[in-house]
């Protein structure tokens, strides 16, 4: 019973940190094509160390992120992008 | 014929006019091996991210091509003998890219924004910056 009310707010309520589901910025008829030499682009994608950062904060698709990721890579075998920024 | 891309890294100390030798060169091989060659940037003397068999900076050249594997693999040949170029990079594509590429478009905007005074750019910067802050702290 007590285990029962513990793990969620009411139902129906409003949840206190709800946030409006993102939309891929891939997605859509004048969204940006994915190039391995558009840094400037792939920058945006990029944590301040030079990691990539997780689709689940950039709402990237799955399936672009795999293509991001990729020309994220090749932009740093061209050492357009850094592998690791210290 | 398939298309591809091919992005060569030359070493800093060499001249532009050299690297220009050296891409004609390239060319020359698919040229003559019965390949075209559809586009070609100079992206100048760049930066490198990371230092490359000591060099911080590198001269870099696109190629779109349009040629059989054989005449490519022997371009590639080429390109790993040369001790000039430090690095490259083929990526075969479905079609053939039109205009110049990101990198020329990205400088072509840079000179307009300064030819233009700060307003305009300043408007366009914006979104994207707070875009990129609403992801980060997400």
């Amino acid at each position: 019973m007590s285990a029962d009310a513990a793990p969620r707010p009411a139902p129906g309520g409003r949840r206190p940190f709800f946030r409006r589901r993102k939309s891929c910025p891939f997605a859509g008829p004048n969204a940006p094509v994915i190039d391995y030499k558009d840094t400037k682009l792939l920058q945006r994608f990029v944590s301040e160390r030079g990691k990539i950062v997780p689709s689940r904060i950039t709402a990237v698709s799955s399936k672009k992120q795999r293509e991001l990721s990729r020309a994220i890579k090749r932009a740093r075998f061209l050492a357009l992008l850094p592998y690791i920024v210290k | 014929m398939p298309y591809y891309e091919n992005v060569f890294i030359a070493r800093q100390d060499v001249s532009a006019a050299q690297v220009d030798g050296l891409a004609d060169g390239f060319a020359e091989i698919v040229t003559g091996g019965g390949g075209k060659v559809h586009r070609r940037e100079y992206w100048g003397l760049k930066t490198l991210s990371y230092r490359i068999k000591k060099n911080r900076k590198g001269h870099y050249v696109l190629f779109n091509i349009e040629a059989a594997p054989d005449v490519l693999h022997e371009m590639e040949r080429q390109m790993r003998l040369n001790e000039d170029v430090l690095r490259h990079l083929t990526i075969r594509t479905d079609d053939l890219p039109e205009g110049p590429s990101a990198v020329m478009q990205g400088r072509g905007e840079r000179e307009r924004a300064h030819r233009d005074g700060d307003d305009r750019s300043g408007r366009s910067e914006r979104p994207s910056r707070g875009k990129k802050d609403d992801g980060g702290r997400k």
